[in-house]
C-alpha cells in the first residue's frame, strides 16, 4: 500500500511541476496518469483529479490576488456560466459510458496538445480601448477594467459577451465531466472571444477554476467518487509540484517545456482514445 | 460605520479574498497529511482495489456525516474532512464576495454572486436534495 501510495504522490508531484510550468494545470495529466497509468477506474480518477483542480487554483490564486490584475466582477459573471456547466457536466458523467468519457477526454488531451504549439501574442487591443464602445450589458455590468503593466495603467473593454458566457458555460461542462480545469478554454473565451488582455484572462481564468471545480467536486463527492486514500497523496503532491513549479517558471524557457509537453499529451490522448474505442476503460 | 466599512475597496476585498483561499488550502493540506499519517500506520499492510468502481461509504460522502466521523479522528475521516474544507475554500471565497458587493452596496453583483452560491449549494447539497 505505501508503496502504491508512494507512486501516486511522485506521480502526482510530476503532473504539478509540468501542470504548473506549462500552464495547462495537473487535472490534464492526473487521469490519464492514474487510469492508464495505474489501472484505476476513470470515476476514482476523476473525483481525485478534481480535487488536485481545486488546491492548485487556490493554492496560486490566492498569491496573485492581491496584486489586482485579474478582473473580479467580469470572473464573477461567467462563473454562472462555469458552475452551470460544471453540474451539467458531472450530471453527464454519472450517466455516461465510461469509455465514451476516456474517447472525449482523448480528444480534449489532443486540442490541449495543439493549443500548447501556438503561441499567444499580448493583444494589441489593450492600447487602443477607450475609443471602442461596448455593449450595453456589460456597461451594465461595470465589467470593464484597467491593470497595471509595467508600471502603466490600461484600459480595456470587453467584447462579445454572449460568446463568452456560451464558450464558459462549455469549459464548466468539459471541467464537470472530466475532472479537469479548462483553463486553456477559459482563457480562450476571455482573450480571444471577449478581448480581455491575455495577462487578465490567464489570472482570472485560474481564479475561476477553483469555483468551477467545486461546483462538480460537489456532486462527485455526494456520489462517493472522491476516496479520502487516493486523493491524499494526489493532492499533496499536486500542490508541492505546482509550487516548485511556479519558481521555475521565472527562470527557464518554456518553449521546449512546451514542445516535449505537448508530445507527451499526444502520446496519451492516443492511449486514452485508444483504450476508450476497444473498452478498456 | 467600523473604520473597516468606511474605508472599504476593491483593493481590501482582494487581500481579505487572498488571504482566505490561503488559509482554506493550508488547513485542508494539515487535516490531508494528518490524516494520511494516522491511516499509515493503521492500516500500512492492507491493499486496496481501485480498479473497480464501488462507490465510496455514506460517511465519506454526505457532508455532515463527514463532519461528525471526523471528530473521531481516524486517518480516512480526517482526509475526508480535509477534502471537504478544499471544496469549501471557493465557496468561501464566492460567500466573502457576496459580503463585499453588499458593503459596497453594488445590487448587480449581489444578484449575481448569489446565483453562482445558489448553484453550488445545490451541488455541495445534492444528497440531500435527491438530484
Amino acid at each position: 500500500m505505501i508503496v502504491f501510495l508512494s507512486i501516486l504522490f511522485v506521480g502526482a508531484l510530476f503532473a504539478g511541476f509540468i501542470g504548473s510550468l506549462t500552464g495547462l494545470g495537473g487535472g490534464v495529466i492526473i487521469v490519464p496518469l492514474l487510469t492508464i497509468g495505474y489501472g484505476i477506474d476513470i470515476r476514482y480518477a476523476i473525483g481525485t483529479s478534481l480535487i488536485a483542480v481545486i488546491a492548485t487554483s487556490s493554492g496560486s490564486a490566492s498569491a496573485y490576488v492581491k496584486e489586482g490584475i485579474l478582473n473580479i466582477r467580469a470572473g464573477m459573471f461567467l462563473e454562472i456560466a462555469t458552475t452551470l456547466g460544471a453540474i451539467a457536466g458531472a450530471a453527464l458523467a454519472l450517466f455516461a459510458p465510461t469509455h465514451a468519457i476516456a474517447v472525449i477526454f482523448g480528444f480534449v488531451l489532443l486540442y490541449s496538445a495543439f493549443l500548447s504549439f501556438q503561441n499567444h501574442k499580448e493583444d494589441p487591443n489593450t492600447e487602443s480601448l477607450p475609443s471602442k464602445k461596448s455593449g450595453r450589458i456589460i456597461e451594465l455590468l461595470k465589467a470593464n477594467g484597467t491593470y497595471m503593466d509595467g508600471g502603466k495603467l490600461k484600459n480595456y473593454t470587453l467584447q462579445h459577451l454572449g460568446g463568452g458566457f456560451i464558450v464558459m458555460s462549455l469549459a464548466g461542462i468539459l471541467s464537470g465531466l472530466l475532472g479537469i480545469g479548462s483553463g486553456a478554454l477559459k482563457v480562450i473565451a476571455m482573450d480571444s472571444i471577449m478581448k480581455i488582455p491575455l495577462k487578465v484572462s490567464t489570472t482570472t481564468s485560474n481564479f475561476m477554476i477553483g469555483v468551477t471545480a467545486a461546483a462538480s467536486a460537489g456532486i462527485y463527492l455526494n456520489r462517493g467518487y472522491i476516496d479520502p486514500v487516493l486523493s491524499m497523496p494526489v493532492m499533496v503532491g499536486v500542490l508541492i509540484g505546482s509550487l516548485v513549479g511556479a519558481r521555475i517558471l521565472i527562470h527557464s524557457q518554456t518553449k521546449k517545456i512546451r514542445v516535449v509537453f505537448a508530445l507527451v499529451i499526444t502520446f496519451l490522448a492516443i492511449e486514452m482514445i485508444y483504450n476508450g474505442i476497444i473498452k478498456n476503460i | 460605520m467600523p473604520r473597516i466599512l468606511k474605508q472599504w475597496n476593491d483593493a481590501r476585498m482582494r487581500n481579505i479574498m487572498g488571504s482566505l483561499l490561503r488559509v482554506g488550502v493550508f488547513v485542508s493540506a494539515f487535516l490531508v497529511v494528518l490524516g494520511g499519517i494516522l491511516f499509515f500506520i493503521h492500516h500500512h499492510g492492507e491493499v486496496f482495489d481501485y480498479t473497480i468502481f464501488k462507490g465510496e461509504p455514506a460517511r465519506f460522502r454526505e457532508v455532515h456525516l463527514i463532519i461528525i466521523e471526523a471528530f473521531k479522528f481516524r486517518g480516512r475521516d480526517l482526509i475526508q474532512l480535509g477534502i471537504l474544507v478544499l471544496i469549501a475554500t471557493p465557496v468561501a471565497r464566492v460567500v466573502f464576495s457576496l459580503l463585499g458587493f453588499l458593503i459596497e452596496k453594488d445590487w448587480i453583483y449581489v444578484a449575481i454572486t448569489s446565483i453562482v452560491l445558489i448553484i453550488l449549494s445545490l451541488s455541495l447539497f445534492s444528497t440531500y436534495l435527491s438530484i
